[in-house]
């Protein structure tokens, strides 16, 4: 609304836009350009990069458009196993772990959402806690080697299986979005408060875990740390792991393309690097544009005091 | 009837009637317990000898051995002060921007321009730390990359590599994250500023207040409190700069610079050299978390005295 009384201001000025005015606007739309193109353009340099030939980025003829087209990096990736590999695992612990992270956080921020519930405080702050003082590195090492699940799966799935944050923010919106009086109703109607959670409250969280599901899975898909400190079998290595070994350390695996057609083609590596960025990000960039709202709402409510 | 057991008879009650609302709390409960509590108890081995044999619990005492050890060493000085220097210098930098892009987003009414503007700056967000680091050596590669070959192209010679100077690694550790940060940071600012009522720039505007006066006099002081939070927020990562984005971005030439506290921790806890010290790497994380804490509490605490804002 505050829009619609802006324009009405707008019109307005319009008629009687002062000099300094004038200058004031043309400077903001400058400099809002001129970050937003700062932002866009390696991204689209990457992009234009990974199409383009080996020869042309390594000469930097590349600069905007791709130069030399080619889909060249592209059919490296596609016989470059390990990354399809790293794929099909991060999908698994994005889905599942998603999963499992909504499940612990709906029932985690609903019962501390209960306003009479007896050591409600004292619960919420063993929570909260654990955001300003933690174990550390190797304490948390030592407990995943004691509990036997290095090396397997659930060393990816389990230990950020709730993030308090992202409690805390669903928990705010529970205790704004609940209104007490529907919980009162329903009990008088003899309905439990398991009931209740299933009936009511997920009907009327589907915002909220529309947001928080975004999260988590964003979490997951670019997640290394875990996998970095608690797994050392490829063939559980999500994609992060990888994207290290091929863009960060530098080697691009032989099994895929012979010794001596790498050394022949020196600069193929860097367009087989771009489109390897390029197919790791698109999916999370793709998507985003078409679930922004969601993600800018999560970061109203979690702007609101709990 | 006595008041406890009145006390106790209303507990029971109360606790009775949510019986449904604790077993929700179970799995969390049990979560946070085993996955936080658990190796804050593991703390402790910070202050024994810990083998693997005699596991947390059975270790020797060896008292505050493991921290004299790493204040003496000629690493403290070094990592603490990397750390900090990087965390401040990031602080500072970053901080402003989300804020002054935010608050120019806010002054201007094209709401098609703000949309796709807004939409191109939050994207980086969503670029995992490793393609960001990755990204970088690809762009700035003195040979290969963008960089060189303009460079080569306008000086005919090949520029030097930028990764194997000590004083580039904080610039390319600030400004790429300020380059993926500041359109995500500038989001909650632009909510907080969408609630500024607009009969007080009405107001301003009958008394002939220009645009960007009344952009400092008006949008700036709403956002204080915002402001605020953030800021405390923020001054509870200053000992915890992440330890994933800087060893990615470490190489032997610039670890003078680049070694900071949680890398450090990772390398006496697992092994750069060979040598494996359970006891010694935690010691020095809990001294890095210590701090944080005590951080965080103060800042919390100078912010709810000074600005009436505080995060509890």
């Amino acid at each position: 609304m505050s829009t619609i009384q802006e324009k009405k201001a707008d019109v307005k000025k319009k008629v009687q836009l002062s000099r300094s005015d004038k200058i004031y606007y043309a400077i903001v739309y400058a400099l809002i350009i001129v970050l937003t193109l700062a932002v866009l353009y390696p991204l689209v340099y990457v992009v234009s990069a990974s199409f383009s030939s080996g020869r042309a980025v390594s000469s930097g003829k590349v600069v905007l458009f791709p130069v030399e087209p080619s889909i060249y990096g592209y059919q490296r990736v596609l016989e470059y196993t390990s990354i399809w590999i790293g794929y099909r695992n991060t999908i698994f612990y994005t889905v599942v772990g998603t999963i499992i992270n909504i499940v612990v956080t709906l029932m985690c921020a609903y019962a501390l959402s209960r306003k009479g519930l007896r050591g409600r405080g004292f619960f919420t702050f063993m929570f909260t806690f654990t955001m300003i003082f933690s174990g550390g590195m190797i304490p948390s090492y030592i407990l995943m080697r004691n509990l036997k699940i290095l090396n397997t799966v659930w060393a990816m799935l389990l230990p950020g299986a709730l993030s308090v944050y992202n409690m805390v923010v669903t928990r705010t919106f529970l205790q704004s979005n609940i209104p007490d009086d529907l919980l009162e109703a329903a009990k008088i109607d003899g309905c439990s408060d398991i009931q209740f959670f299933f009936k009511i409250v997920l009907p009327l969280s589907k915002a909220i875990i529309a947001v928080i599901s975004l999260y988590y899975a964003v979490g997951h898909w670019n997640a290394y740390f875990n996998a970095f400190l608690y797994l050392n079998d490829k063939k559980l290595y999500p994609l992060q792991i990888f994207l290290r070994q091929v863009l960060v350390l530098g080697d691009v695996d032989t099994e895929m393309v012979d010794e001596e057609i790498l050394l022949q083609m020196q600069n193929l590596r860097d367009v087989l690097k771009y489109a390897i960025i390029v197919v790791s990000t698109a999916p999370l960039m793709c998507a985003y544009p078409f679930v922004q709202k969601y993600f800018v709402k999560g970061v109203m409510i979690g702007s609101l005091k709990g | 009837m006595s008041k406890s057991g009145q006390y106790l008879r209303k507990l029971q009650r109360d606790v009775c009637r949510d019986w449904q609302m604790y077993l929700f709390l179970l799995v969390p409960l049990a979560y946070i317990i085993v996955f936080a509590y658990v190796p804050m108890a593991g703390v402790q081995i910070a202050f024994k000898k810990y083998t693997a044999r005699a596991g947390i619990w059975g270790s020797a005492w060896v008292g505050m051995k493991n921290f004299t050890k790493f204040f003496q060493s000629y690493q403290f000085e070094r990592v603490l002060k990397n750390t900090l220097s990087l965390s401040v210098y990031s602080i500072v930098a970053t901080f402003p921007l989300p804020i002054i892009f935010a608050l120019m987003m806010n002054s201007i009414n094209n709401e098609r321009f703000k949309r796709i503007s807004q939409t191109i700056v939050t994207m980086p967000h969503f670029i995992s730390i490793v393609v960001l680091v990755g990204m970088m050596f690809q762009i700035f590669n003195a040979r290969t990359g963008l960089y060189g070959s303009l460079v080569l192209q306008l000086t005919g010679t090949f520029p030097d590599d930028l990764f194997a100077k000590e004083e580039s690694f904080q610039q390319f550790y600030v400004w790429s994250g300020a380059w993926q940060g500041f359109g995500w940071g500038a989001i909650v600012y632009i909510a907080a500023l969408s609630s500024v009522s607009p009969s007080l720039h009405e107001a301003a505007q009958i008394d002939g207040a220009s645009r960007f006066q009344r952009v400092l006099h008006i949008d700036l002081p709403s956002i204080i409190p915002t402001m605020t939070i953030m800021f405390i927020l923020r001054m509870g990562s200053v000992m915890s700069i992440g330890f994933e984005k800087v060893y990615l971005m470490q190489n032997n030439l610039n670890l003078a610079v680049s070694e900071v506290i949680s890398t450090y921790v990772y390398k006496v806890g697992f092994g750069a050299g060979g040598v494996t010290d359970f006891s010694y790497s935690t010691a020095i994380g809990l001294f890095n978390s210590l701090i944080n804490m005590i951080l965080i509490v103060s800042v919390n605490a100078i912010a709810g005295r000074v600005g009436e804002t505080s995060l509890w």
